[in-house]
Order: structure tokens, then sequence, then C-alpha cells
């Protein structure tokens, strides 16, 4: 339960953090928040070689809103993206997924974009950023890129980050008035991982759906929309009627797996009930029933 | 930039219950570890190691963290409270520790000193809880004695006891 050896790097710049990839990215990782990467360190799996620690580099810490659209900085905690007013009234996604992750000392040191660096397929991060169809902002010594969410999460904890990429960033698009969200989950208790959880969005114009996201969490490698679920919200009126299609269609498609936890049939049931259910607070919360 | 090698120090300085502590550190060490072993403050109990207990919870900068969390390196210049730093010079309890006696809130007490640290956090940002919000609040703490109803009645408790203290009603 101690942590192993590793060379520590501690850079007062990005510049400096980036050549530091470029030069160790295969054997380093990068610490902000620490709250995934220190436990995994305390037992072991995997240890780096190399501790790159941003915590001191300048910059990476603001939360910006240009246009509507919200870009959360490396180090921006967990605590203080759920206490800002910019987030609550241009990212209520994030704002409604803050209070389910971990636990009060758990948000106040880890970050948002650490959470989604990470890729924990059962955080509640990764699946806001597929709903909302975010954009990862990474750097290198060769330049800067933008990667879709789509592209981002590829596996277990893996993600098309290159190993001498930092993730700088993330841009949430901006929150049309006509769109509706929820983050609803299962967990055993407050602030565990979730079983089965739901990061959803629709789009409303002219009183049906144009547009929808049904993203989950906790039931694969990685968090995944399900289209069928979507595509059974798509052109109907928000309520009941959709949103039970959409739950049906849901628990017929999505194969999730199976763990000490619970098993794929119940989670493909919850996955279901939680379509309702989000779908339904989503409205409530919005207003966007029309 | 700082680049230090296995198994070779760096120095870490912060403030430790109001005083200023320093310490020369191996950068993989835990802030837990080095306020018990090098600070000799042994109050703030490591039950996991690794995120899950609580029991090893501080106040950084006043808001609770799991001390176990983080390398001593990354509190330098941070204020950090432990369980030791919260009775008055006298010996005097603080409210919550008073509180904690009062309401039998501890069995083994393995727990309490996390316990009590979050409950300070709670209670400075939400001076009368309902008894759900304390339950959600203190999620992130376990008690292996299972003595979570007196531990909830001690936060009450110390709510009743600093709503008296500042001249508010019970």
């Amino acid at each position: 339960m101690k942590n192993p050896p590793f060379v520590y790097h501690r850079p007062d710049s990005l510049e400096a953090a980036l050549a530091l990839l470029a030069t160790h990215g295969d054997d380093a990782k990068v610490l902000a928040g620490g709250q995934s990467l220190l436990p995994t360190m305390a037992l072991r799996l995997g240890p780096p070689e190399q501790l790159i620690d941003i915590g001191r580099v300048p910059g990476l810490d603001t939360i910006e809103v240009t246009d509507g659209a919200v870009t959360i900085g490396a180090l921006v905690r967990h605590a203080t993206a759920e206490g800002s007013a910019d987030v609550a009234d241009n990212a209520p996604l994030i704002a409604q997924a803050m209070p389910l992750v971990g636990h009060r000392a758990i948000r106040n040191r880890g970050t948002v974009v650490g959470s989604i660096a990470h890729a924990d397929p059962a955080a509640e991060m990764p699946a806001v950023v597929l709903a909302t169809g975010a954009t990862m902002l990474a750097s290198s010594q060769s330049g800067s890129r933008e990667i879709s969410a789509e592209e981002f999460f590829e596996g277990y904890l893996t993600t098309s980050l290159r190993a001498d990429e930092l993730l700088t960033g993330v841009r949430f698009p901006a929150w049309s008035p006509g769109s509706a969200g929820a983050v609803v989950e299962v967990s055993r208790r407050h602030g565990d991982y979730a079983m089965v959880g739901l990061a959803c969005r629709i789009d409303v114009d002219g009183g049906v759906i144009t547009d929808a996201a049904l993203a989950f969490f906790g039931v694969g490698a990685t968090p995944t929309r399900c289209g069928p679920g979507e595509e059974a919200l798509i052109g109907q009126p928000p309520g009941p009627d959709a949103f039970a299609a959409a739950a049906a269609a849901v628990a017929d498609d999505l194969d999730p797996t199976a763990d000490v936890h619970a098993s794929a049939n119940y989670r493909r049931h919850v996955a279901g009930v939680l379509t309702r259910d989000g779908l339904s607070t989503a409205v409530e919360k919005m207003g966007a029933l029309t | 930039m700082t680049t230090v090698q296995p198994h070779e120090t760096t120095g870490v300085a912060f403030t430790l219950n109001g005083e200023a502590f320093g310490a020369d550190v191996e950068p993989r060490r835990t802030l837990s570890d080095v306020i018990r072993e090098d600070a000799e403050l042994t109050g703030t109990h490591l039950g996991c190691e690794h995120g899950v207990c609580g029991a090893c919870t501080v106040l950084i900068d006043g808001q609770p963290a799991r001390s176990c969390l983080m390398l001593a390196v990354q509190a330098d210049g941070a204020d950090v409270t432990t369980i030791e730093g919260l009775a008055a010079p006298d010996g005097s309890l603080h409210p919550v520790q008073q509180a904690m006696h009062d309401a039998h809130g501890f069995q083994c007490a393995f727990c309490s000193p996390g316990f009590m640290m979050s409950t300070i956090a709670l209670l400075a940002e939400n001076p009368s809880p309902t008894r759900d919000e304390i339950k959600e609040e203190l999620s992130g703490n376990l008690c292996r004695c299972t003595g979570y109803e007196t531990i909830l009645n001690g936060v009450e408790t110390a709510v009743r006891l600093m709503g008296a203290d500042r001249g508010g009603a019970s």
C-alpha cells in the first residue's frame, strides 16, 4: 500500500511538461488531482517509472465560457466545477454529474479533465463527454489537436491520447435552450462507482425530439451510446410514450458486462429503467416538455 | 522545474495545525505518512491507504481531503489541519469532539478522526444540515464498528452545541 519508487517531475510551465512527455511519454503518468492515479499506484497496478506532476503548471485551472461553450482546464477540480455558476448555467450535465462523483473529499482533489483522461468506463464524466459531444484539447511538442468524443474512448482506461500528449482541457459545446438532459445512476452506496449510469440529452424543436444522446456508463469497457434507443426518440414528442419506447429499445440493444456487482441481465434491466427515469427527470428539470 | 530521482528526497514545507512544518521527503511518500512519521502526529489514521475508508481525512486549506491520496510534495505551501489541531491550547475540546463524546459517537474510534474532520468541513459550509444531508456528506467515511447512528447523533449534537456558541437557537 506504499507507492513504489518513481522519478518525480514537477514542471512549472506547459512547455516543460510537454518536453517531459516527449522524452518519457511511454513510461510516464501525469499527476493532476491523483484521486484515480494514486490508488492504482498504491495497489502497484502498473506503476509509472516517471511521474509528471502538473499541479504547478499555470493557466490550466480555468473555466472559460465562450459563446456558451464551456472549456474546463486540466487542473479544475470537481468541487470547483460543482460550485461554478458558469458550469451550472452553461453546462447543466456537468453540474448534475458532479454530486455523483466520489465523495466530498475526493471531489476536493480530483479533476474533471483527469477523470476524462483516466477513462474509467464506470465514471460519470466520460459519459457526459459522449452525451454532449465534447471536444478534447490535446497538446504536445508537435502542436495541438482536437479529438472528438466519438474518437476519444478506445477501451478500458484507454483513450486515443498519444503518449507524448497532455489533455490540457475539454470543451463542452453550448447548451441550447431547447435541450434537456440528466445524469442518473444506480450504485450500491452513495459515491460508489455506478453499476449502471446514464448521461442523456434530447434536443426539442417544434414539439418533437430532433436529436438525442443516451450515453451509458458502467456497462462495458467504454462509455457507450445506444443508437436504437436514440432512434426511438427522434421525431417523437417528448413524453412517457417516447421514453418507454426508448427504454425498451435500450433494454433490447445493450450488451452489458457481468461482474460481482451485477449480472448482465440486471444491468440491462436497470439501463431501461434509467432511460425512462433520466429522460423524465430531464424534461422536468429543464422544462423542455412542450 | 523540479526533478527528484527514486530514493532521493526533496524539501516540502506547509502549515500544520497553525505552525510551520518542513521535512525532506521522498516524493513517493504520502501526506498521511509524513504527518504520522515525520511530524509524529498519529491521530491521522490509515485504514485502507487507497482512498476508500476516509480514516485519513484531513483539511487542506479548510477542505477535507484524503491524506493517503496526496503525495506530501503536493501539499507544499498548503494549510493542513489534522485532528490534533482541533482542541484549544488549554486542552478543551472542539465542539465536534465534545459532541461526539457526549453522543457516544466513538466505539473503537479508529474512524473518528476522519469522521470529525469531515464533520467540521460540513458544518463550516452548512451549519444546520438535515440528517439526510449529514449522511450524504459523511458517506465517504466508513465505520467498521457500524456505529453510524451514534456518529450521526454526534453530528446533530455538534450542530446544537455550535448553534448555541453562535448565540442562535438550538
